[in-house]
């Protein structure tokens, strides 16, 4: 829905759409928008780095690390008596890819929510990346096509990768590449790269392909032969849902809180009134009130897409 | 313990049967004893912990964690077990014990201290470890995988076939360790009596009117009608009564009324089906009786069962497989006269001179009685298990056909899951098209190509793994019978339907109609 004003979090496309008058964001976040829906996608940018602030008529705006991808924030509004945070999307685990969550104080905290419920508790990503290595040394005659959303997922997950010791090319579906050069840009080392397009058959025998979701039933992923299909999100926590996905080597790597740090963040805050939004509202709700805290779902539109969590 | 839920875990996500058996291997060769047959079975269902039930495992969890926010995760996820390995909130670091160290300290357990120990087990392991210790003491695996496709996976890792193994399977007993020494070749095969054992059946060859009935004799073949229910072994004696499918589960307990009547010692080889005074109803109404964990009165009543018998395997405990079928029919009829029984009896044979008069008796019979087509077995047959070339034939009656629209295609699985290859193919009912059956074979792989681009092509609309496509692609659909069903929109169910022809050429207006479909109905 196009605004005449907007403050964008991040460049996920539930979050950021094209066609609004004037965006503020960070300036990571605008050059993946333009990146993504062109330089013309919004009338005016005004860039806006982490820490500093804006008045907005009469409201002190300022963005703060938020840890859930390249240039996602957390937005501050401040005014004499009270202070709002809006999350946006979130993550608590330290990540190579983006500036570390800072915990800000308020008032009212607006918290996302997509695993809102007890049963996510996220484990290691490094021991999940291992778990990926494993099967590839373990079936050296097969590729491993591992589905992740192209922007932010992926370069975290060749960043983790990298750091797991891995050196060899990561061959990359079309639609991840631009990504993953802004991410490179913005310092951030993903080590060789290729596309995977345009390859001999049998050339992807023993290498990791990295795809979106969507390809993975679509004939696009034909070029390889009896791949071991793998898909890191947050959602593979739940192995009936994996099963259905027909996905082999589920890989539990989200770039969203899990129950324990949205609980953990909310306590941070200190806020005495939480409004609950993007995911499963009902559960984080029923728990602040049991620590005595205001809480409120707040439904907002267009959040359907799962496959960026 | 953390090899076993790792193995469950692998099994569980592993789409492929070939995977799947190579996990099993691997397990069986990597195991101790007596861990591995403790797996074996788990995994074929022949353990569970008699006190451990879904109700005490919520009682343990709501100990702990919130019951609103635990119904909420559990409508979520959907299945006990995998919620409660997610939502368990305490962790210490401590061992758990083997799986079989495990699986004795529960079923030794007094029943009030049981609660105790599941839980310190829980603490102690990754939510996998507790998915997987949940599953095996309910006993509910749910993870894809038959006894059928187990007993496969041990005569691989034994290079042994599947028929030594089929053959003294029903006698052996958990932890199984006579039967891995033997497998590894480190003892003898185990010994067991054929009275508890699966024996594997002899099957049939389609006929090729053009090219076998020139070479066969008519004289050296008994015909029998070939009846539309499901074969079955009946196993009896020594206080043992089992009856085993064709793939060798044994279904006995869903037909506790049948099992109850039977008495005798022999191992018979027939075909279940359902009517009162021995006459068969449709397959429809056998379907009723299937898969059933328990069984009313009324069904029961409504559906007795009966075995037609045709042949006989053991005579007694003497084995009569080696004798020619003529001699064992002969065994078959004196058995049932010794042992004279209220719910088995015989399949009749068909007298006839020449393949031109039985073709008139088979027609006659389809048409008249709903039969399926005939058997033609060899006089001089011995019992071979298995498909042996040239001893028995099946001559079916010939395929109904129809013209029917294509409505939506879902994708397939394993190899062809990125292909759209499950039809969902409709007919004209004035004038709109109702869905009346759906099918996924009978297309050349080049076929499958064409008509997976044309569904890409022509999607009107979209759910989850279903698309939706413009009526306008016609399949002449070959199907065995059609029955009268109140489950289909449309009021008819198919039997065995196939994609028989593509018909790229024929206007979707040119379909057929629900009414020509209803006057195949029996």
């Amino acid at each position: 829905m196009p605004v005449e004003r907007a403050i964008i979090t991040h460049a996920h496309g539930d979050h950021a759409r094209s066609g609004h008058g004037h965006v503020l964001a960070t300036p990571e976040t605008i050059g993946l928008m333009k990146l993504r829906y062109g330089e013309d996608s919004a009338m005016h940018w005004q860039e806006l780095p982490y820490g500093q602030s804006v008045d907005v008529n009469g409201v002190t705006v300022s963005l703060h690390p938020a840890g859930h991808i390249l240039g996602s924030a957390q937005v501050l509004l401040e005014s004499k008596d009270r202070r709002i945070v809006v999350s946006g999307d979130y993550k608590r685990f330290s990540d190579g890819t983006c500036p570390a969550f800072t915990p800000l104080k308020c008032d009212i905290f607006v918290t996302e929510a997509t695993f809102g419920l007890p049963v996510f508790q996220h484990p290691d990503p490094h021991g999940e990346i291992r778990k990926l290595l494993t099967s590839m040394k373990n079936f050296p005659e097969q590729s491993h096509m591992v589905a992740v959303y192209a922007l932010g997922k992926a370069q975290r997950v060749i960043s983790l990768i990298r750091q797991e010791g891995y050196n060899d090319p990561i061959y990359l579906h079309g639609a991840m590449v631009n990504m993953c050069d802004f991410y490179q840009r913005n310092g951030v080392d993903l080590g060789e790269l290729r596309k995977a397009t345009g390859l001999p058959k049998g050339a992807l025998k023993g290498c990791l392909v990295l795809a979106p979701p969507s390809t993975l039933k679509e004939p696009w992923s034909r070029r390889m032969t009896d791949p071991v299909l793998g898909m890191a999100s947050g959602w593979m926590t739940v192995k009936q849902r994996a099963r259905q996905y027909g996905i082999e080597l589920p890989l539990v790597i989200s770039d969203h809180a899990d129950w324990n740090e949205l609980c953990q963040t909310i306590r941070e805050t200190e806020a005495g009134e939480i409004w609950v939004t993007h995911g499963r509202e009902d559960a984080l709700v029923h728990w602040c009130e049991t620590q005595g805290l205001k809480a409120a779902p707040l439904h907002l539109q267009g959040r359907e897409d799962e496959e960026e969590a | 313990m953390k090899h076993f839920a790792a193995f469950l875990e692998a099994i569980l996500l592993t789409p492929s049967r070939n995977q799947k058996i190579a996990h099993m291997v691997r397990y069986f060769r990597d195991a101790p004893d007596p861990d591995r047959g403790y797996a074996l079975a788990v995994l074929t269902g022949n353990l569970s912990i008699a006190n451990v039930k879904a109700a005490l495992l919520k009682d343990i969890v709501l100990q702990k964690v919130d019951p609103v926010l635990f119904g909420m995760s559990y409508d979520y996820v959907g299945d006990l077990a995998e919620t409660i390995g997610l939502i368990w909130p305490d962790h210490d670091r401590k061992d758990l014990p083997t799986l079989s160290g495990l699986i004795l300290e529960l079923e030794a357990a007094d029943k009030n201290r049981l609660p105790g120990i599941i839980a310190g087990h829980l603490s102690s392991a990754t939510p996998t470890e507790r998915w997987a210790i949940i599953k095996l003491a309910t006993g509910n695996l749910r993870v894809g995988v038959s006894e059928r496709l187990a007993k496969t996976a041990l005569a691989e890792f034994g290079g042994k076939t599947l028929d030594e193994i089929e053959k003294i399977w029903h006698g052996l007993e958990c932890p199984y360790t006579d039967l891995f020494q033997w497998l590894e070749g480190r003892g003898p095969a185990p010994e067991i009596h054929h009275h508890r054992t699966f024996h594997p059946l002899m099957l049939s060859h389609p006929v090729d009117e053009q090219k076998d009935f020139g070479n066969l004799n008519p004289s050296e073949f008994q015909a029998e009608w070939k009846w539309d229910g499901i074969r079955v072994q009946l196993v009896l004696g020594e206080g043992e009564k089992a009856m085993f499918s064709r793939t060798g589960d044994n279904i006995g307990h869903t037909f506790p009324d049948l099992m109850e009547s039977l008495s005798g010692s022999a191992v018979l080889d027939g075909e279940l089906l359902v009517g009162p005074d021995f006459t068969p109803l449709s397959f429809n109404a056998l379907q009723q009786r299937l898969n059933r964990k328990t069984v009313t009165r009324k069904m029961q009543n409504e559906y007795p069962p009966f075995v037609r018998l045709y042949d006989i395997l053991f005579d007694g405990a003497e084995d009569v497989r080696g004798l020619p079928l003529v001699e064992r029919r002969a065994r078959l009829e004196s058995w049932i006269a010794r042992n004279p029984q209220t719910k088995l009896d015989l399949s009749q044979i068909i007298p006839y001179e020449s393949w031109e008069q039985l073709r008139g008796i088979r027609l006659q019979g389809a048409e008249e009685q709903g039969h399926e087509g005939v058997m033609l077995k060899h006089k001089d047959s011995p019992y071979v298990p298995g498909r042996p070339k040239g001893l028995w034939f099946k001559w079916k009656r010939d395929p109904r056909l129809i013209d029917a629209i294509l409505m939506y295609a879902q994708r397939g699985h394993g190899k062809r899951s990125s292909f759209y290859s499950d039809y969902t193919f409709g007919v004209w009912k004035g004038n709109e098209i109702v869905p009346v059956g759906k099918a996924y074979f009978g297309f050349t792989d080049e076929e499958l190509l064409q008509i997976d681009k044309w569904v890409r092509h022509h999607t009107i609309s979209r759910f989850g793994p279903v698309r939706e496509v413009s009526k306008e692609l016609v399949f002449e659909v070959a199907f065995d019978s059609a029955n009268a069903s109140s489950r289909h929109r449309s009021g008819v169910a198919l039997r065995f339907p196939r994609i028989h022809r593509i018909r790229w050429d024929k206007p979707a207006q040119e379909a057929d109609r629900l009414e020509t479909l209803n006057s195949f109905i029996e």
